[in-house]
């Protein structure tokens, strides 16, 4: 879907949503209050500018006291890779950005991720996956490096990680793997309203980072909640 | 027998650059404090990487446990950047979240991390990215229920990438010279965007974009070490006592830092070019400079300290 139907489907009755430089900020209203959008359209990378944009649309979201739904819509490329961004601190710029979205979730607004295309790396860290839930629609490409990429870092021919992504998920790119992981909750359904979808998903949210355990079940991520829960044992015994 | 070969090390004189996390940790905390959770003989690790047939680690390249740190009790993280460039993989990234939830309960003095890592794990890469997105929300929780988080940052890793945003996450960081804090390194930036981007051999280059007396020049960092654990130890203890608290006033506060930050320097090529508008009186010189003269240059630079973290 695009950023265009998805904002049609999850507010029918029109919304105030605007994209500009690939930036996503504004809002909609959702069962009888509002819902606040930020996100990235159109395979942007995401640099300083960007970021600062973003992480402002969300204080001010958290500065109205509303409480209301922050939905991050996410199509977007990794952090833009430059010189000028590097040296401009983009580690603490994408941060900034996760800690906004995990102060406002903190604060009592429901933080709904929702990738809907390509994104990856630092830009996917700093947006989608500092959210409560993190949903996708079919056709999402979450990854953290391509396959090519991969191969030329890890000096494994490309046709054997091709071979091998097939039945291991912890490495390999694509939406079947980040659920497997347990960072994506749930593939929503293109075919049905995504307000009553979105609205489903809020009001199952659970307290607490469920990520690891969804990832035990799954599959996709074995041991990372065991090794958690034994070094919490370990550290109770003093 | 590690522990008997670290207890002779001298703080005062051992490399935190040269020293593997072991050492580090073992330096620098409370003589004979350090308890490892989840130590090598217990050797949980990766599930995944002899499937690359590539050799694994018993603690997954990162040391957790409790110490006493001038007589307060801490939790400390410490990433071995020898080890697949200290990079977070499933098991490694495990460690570290499971120790951020722990002081959830102990409610430690505080929480140490010393980075030294190059990102994300190419052979784990979703479980590693998972994972610092869960360290990232575990640390906000610790900070906000009053616990400071202290990053150490100067190992031969750097750090990097996934790195880069949980040190940003952090109450504050401390990081000599040779310590870089970047999200994408120099080789990313140059296989990506070309040499004439980002010439990845211009090691002055890496430095003066990405070293700490950059970071710590602009308020990236709030301490600047001399490469000794004991000043790591001097600059963590001074540093806990100083933490800001996690909340709306301080994210604004760090909004309007990092857009003014964005403001003023946005049309600077290079690092000497941000230097001098800080009103750094020879740029030029920063580099060279001793730990010494760099404090008192920073004591004269305004953005440097703050509590917009």
């Amino acid at each position: 879907m695009t950023l265009a139907e998805i904002l049609a489907s999850l507010f029918p009755s029109g919304h105030a949503v605007a994209v500009q430089d690939g930036l996503v900020t504004g809002s909609g209203p959702f069962e009888g209050g509002t819902m606040h959008v930020v996100g990235i359209d159109g395979d942007t990378p995401l640099g300083v500018e960007g970021a600062a944009t973003l992480s402002r649309a969300v204080l001010d979201a958290v500065r109205t006291g509303d409480r209301a739904p922050i939905l991050v819509a996410v199509d977007s490329d990794s952090q833009r890779m430059s010189r000028r961004d590097e040296l401009l601190g983009l580690n603490e710029c994408l941060a900034h950005l996760a800690k906004t979205l995990l102060l406002a979730d903190r604060s009592g607004h429901p933080t709904i991720g929702l990738i809907y295309g390509h994104s990856a790396a630092g830009a996917f860290i700093a947006t989608a996956l500092a959210t409560r839930v993190l949903v996708a629609l079919p056709g999402a490409e979450p990854s953290v490096m391509d396959l090519p990429s991969v191969a030329r870092v890890t000096k494994l021919p490309l046709d054997k990680l091709q071979e091998m992504a097939k039945t291991t998920p912890v490495f390999a790119p694509g939406l079947d793997n980040m659920v497997a992981t347990g960072a994506v909750h749930v593939v929503l359904d293109p075919a049905r309203p995504l307000a009553g979808q979105i609205r489903d998903v809020i009001d199952g949210m659970q307290p607490g980072d469920v990520r690891d355990r969804l990832g035990a079940e799954r599959g996709g991520r074995p041991v990372a909640r065991a090794v958690a829960a034994a070094v919490i044992d370990q550290a109770r015994l003093g | 027998m590690a522990g008997t070969r670290a207890a002779r090390i001298d703080p005062d004189t051992v490399s935190w650059y040269e020293a593997t996390a072991r050492q580090r940790v073992r330096a620098l905390v409370d003589p004979g404090s350090f308890r490892e959770f989840l130590g090598p003989t217990e050797r949980r690790m990766s599930p995944h990487l002899p499937l690359f047939d590539l050799p694994r680690a018993f603690d997954d390249g990162i040391v957790v446990g409790r110490a006493d740190l001038d007589g307060g009790p801490v939790l400390i993280a410490a990433q071995e950047g020898r080890f697949m460039g200290g990079a977070f993989g499933e098991v490694h990234g495990g460690k570290l979240v499971g120790l951020l939830r722990a002081a959830l309960e102990l409610k430690p003095t505080a929480v140490l991390i010393l980075f030294d890592t190059g990102g994300v794990r190419l052979q784990e890469a979703n479980a590693g990215e998972t994972a610092i997105a869960e360290a990232m929300r575990a640390i906000v929780d610790v900070r906000a229920a009053g616990i400071p988080v202290i990053g150490l940052i100067g190992g031969r890793a750097g750090c990097y990438g996934g790195g880069g945003l949980i040190a940003g996450t952090c109450s504050r960081l401390a990081v000599s010279e040779g310590g870089r804090i970047s999200v994408s390194g120099p080789e990313v930036i140059e296989t990506n965007k070309g040499a004439e981007e980002f010439d990845s051999r211009d090691r002055a280059l890496v430095w003066r974009t990405m070293g700490g007396k950059h970071r710590r020049l602009i308020g990236g960092a709030d301490a600047f070490c001399a490469d000794t654990v004991a000043a790591f130890r001097h600059a963590a203890l001074d540093l806990i006592r100083r933490a800001p608290t996690f909340d709306l006033a301080t994210l604004d506060a760090e909004q309007a830092r990092l857009e003014s930050r964005i403001a003023r320097f946005g049309e600077c090529r290079d690092a000497t070019d941000v230097w001098a508008r800080l009103g750094v009186n020879d740029p030029e010189a920063v580099p060279a400079m001793d730990t010494r003269a760099f404090d008192e240059t920073v004591s004269r630079v305004g953005d440097a300290d703050h509590d917009a973290r």
